[in-house]
């Protein structure tokens, strides 16, 4: 976070006060190795999420948004090892340094997550509805039978219709929207306190991308979850959240209310991003 | 940078007939049928479309994903049988011998959504640049070299790149390849499909402003194909709206964004996030509008233009001020002409 940033939550957004945080991160760093290599992605950042509170972190591709995210859940990038420092606290309990069993109890449980493409995160020989029947069976001890009748609620929950048959079907017979549906579906199978979304809408059409955002917000106001929304455009970031971070390689450069930001931006970075934002402009009088 | 490379190879195929003002394409009743496959029957995914674009200039082609916008731009480039009229520099290219069709390539080119998947990645960047001159041989080999600086000039790489592979290239900087390979023949048309989508609001930004100064300075004309509306209006001159393989509406960007239609396009512009928090919010609260019309009635009777095409054989598509058109099919129940401006 900036050094001195005054910059307070605006109306009635929830306290940062580190009683109230459900995350608390303080100091993380993220270093890859590979190929003899060490490459920083993040250099010591600080933030909170409260509970039931919305947050979004913005940046660009290599900022560390992503890495952000999954250092919280302690997931490691692919063909390569990386070296994490700092403190991620978690509903008061430490995070760095739990084994991956411990962190796979946490993940799915108490951390749900969506990330941006909704094919690859969905296995393919699968159907839909044994993918969920699987996380509550696993994660809560279900029975099968009412395991599938929770995937038909869940189903239900995040709009498809004929859940009870379409809990049949395999990925591929699900549009790209309705595939990401099923992810939120299972990434809140488990009511988990803290919903993790990393560009959840970026392959999507603009109409498909509406959907699935007034879907999260819905979702947070029934389960009552925190939000983490990752992504690089703040068109996206505007109306879904209460505060915003700004990363930029490997640093939070500005945070603070989501309205103090798009308003009044600090940082050229910032500005740079909010004014990139493609958008449709009308000639005066229309 | 020398200019004079475009007009290097620009010589225009000749057609008895053939007037200055055709535009560099003109598509007529375009239509792709993807054949029966088992449970499911033939689908009409590009049905009866027109499409005129004009020398130097940009056709935006918006849907969603399923509306047949980039079976559109494929068959147009002859990629997909289709049927229907598709005729490059005053040239009917369906029904063209392979060879014949083969000539024709340079003149049309494409660049695709993903720079990841569209650049071999055990190719340096000037055997990638080089391939297209090797192929279509509009410059002589020994000018092989000279064209692929020349080229990698003009889409604001430096010359020292010419001996790295993609992986060695931001997302940005690979789109940019892909716009000197589609370039190098020195084309007279390009599709762009999608080709900013997958990249950062920034970066979208720069491809854009490039593509824009590059159609000036060579004079190449687009159908950039886009979901998204906001980036299609600060590159295209005109807007053609798709849903359902169908053209429901097209004019000037200008107008059809100011004074929109059909309920389609209604729909597209609203959804279409805006960087204020307030507005946002506003419109996420706000009831979803139904946007399957697929369901919509077929009007018995009066269109909603007022017309009775049953009797009196006129066509679906209405023309109104300055070549804006929009089409009566897809219009939910209850929905006026004027209702759309709400």
């Amino acid at each position: 976070m900036m050094s001195g940033d005054p910059v307070l939550p605006k109306d009635d957004a929830p306290v940062e006060g580190e009683a109230a945080a459900l995350l608390r991160v303080r100091g993380l760093t993220a270093t890859f190795e590979g190929h003899g290599h060490r490459v920083p992605a993040l250099r010591g950042i600080d933030f909170e999420v409260g509970r039931a509170e919305s947050v979004g972190f913005v940046g660009e591709s290599g900022s560390g948004k992503s890495v952000t995210a999954r250092s919280v859940l302690g997931l490691e990038p692919e063909g390569s090892t990386i070296e994490r420092t700092g403190s991620v606290l978690f509903n008061g309990r430490e995070l760095l340094g739990l084994s991956d069993k411990q962190m796979q109890d946490i993940r799915g449980r108490q951390v749900g997550m969506v990330f941006q493409d909704p094919m690859t995160s969905l296995n393919p020989v699968l159907t839909i509805g044994d993918q969920i029947d699987d996380m509550l069976r696993r994660h809560r001890g279900w029975s099968r039978r009412a395991a599938r009748s929770r995937t038909v609620e869940l189903l239900d929950l995040v709009g498809i219709r004929e859940p009870a048959q379409r809990a049949n079907d395999h990925p591929h017979q699900f549009s790209g929207g309705m595939r990401q549906r099923v992810l939120i579906a299972v990434a809140v199978s488990c009511e988990p306190e803290l919903l993790i979304a990393d560009e959840p809408t970026t392959a999507l059409d603009v109409t498909v991308q509406a959907q699935i955002l007034r879907l999260l917000i819905r979702l947070r106001e029934e389960l009552g979850m925190s939000l983490m929304l990752i992504t690089h455009d703040f068109g996206v970031i505007a109306g879904m959240v209460d505060r915003v971070y700004v990363m930029y390689r490997g640093e939070v450069v500005e945070s603070g209310s989501v309205d103090a930001i798009m308003h009044s931006p600090r940082e050229d970075y910032t500005k740079a991003l909010i004014q990139a934002v493609p958008r449709i402009e009308l000639p005066e009088g229309t | 940078m020398s200019v004079p490379i475009s007009q290097q190879h620009r010589v225009p195929p000749v057609e008895a007939g053939q007037s200055d003002s055709e535009p560099v394409l003109m598509v007529r009743d375009l239509g792709v049928t993807f054949p029966a496959r088992r449970g499911h029957s033939a689908v009409a995914a590009v049905d009866v479309v027109d499409l005129d674009i004009p020398a130097g200039t940009t056709l935006g082609l918006v849907g969603e994903s399923g509306s047949g916008k980039t079976t559109t731009g494929r068959a147009i480039l002859q990629l997909l049988p289709s049927s229907g009229s598709v005729r490059l520099l005053g040239r009917e290219l369906g029904g063209m011998r392979p060879g014949e069709l083969r000539g024709m390539r340079r003149h049309m080119q494409f660049v695709l959504q993903n720079p990841y998947s569209s650049l071999h990645p055990r190719m340096t960047v000037e055997g990638i640049l080089a391939e297209p001159l090797r192929v279509h041989r509009t410059v002589p080999a020994s000018g092989i070299d000279a064209r692929v600086d020349e080229l990698l000039d003009l889409v604001g790489l430096d010359a020292e790149v010419r001996r790295r592979y993609p992986h060695e290239f931001s997302g940005g900087q690979r789109q940019r390849i892909v716009i000197a390979r589609a370039l190098a023949v020195d084309p007279d048309f390009v599709v762009c499909d999608e080709p900013v989508s997958a990249l950062d609001v920034r970066i979208q930004a720069q491809i854009v402003e490039l593509l824009t100064s590059l159609q000036q300075r060579l004079g190449v004309s687009y159908l950039f194909i886009a979901h998204d509306l906001a980036v299609v209006q600060q590159i295209a001159d005109r807007v053609a709206v798709m849903y359902a393989g169908r053209i429901v509406e097209l004019g000037d960007v200008a107008d059809v964004y100011a004074r929109p239609r059909h309920p389609y396009t209604r729909i597209l512009l609203d959804a279409v996030p805006v960087p204020d928090p307030d507005v946002q919010r506003a419109r996420l609260a706000a009831p979803p509008v139904q946007a399957d019309l697929r369901s919509a009635p077929e009007p018995e009777g009066e269109c909603v233009f007022g017309r009775n095409h049953r009797e009196d054989g006129s066509p679906e598509w209405h023309l109104f001020d300055g070549g804006h058109g929009a089409s009566c099919r897809y219009w939910p129940a209850g929905v006026r002409p004027d209702d759309t401006r709400a």
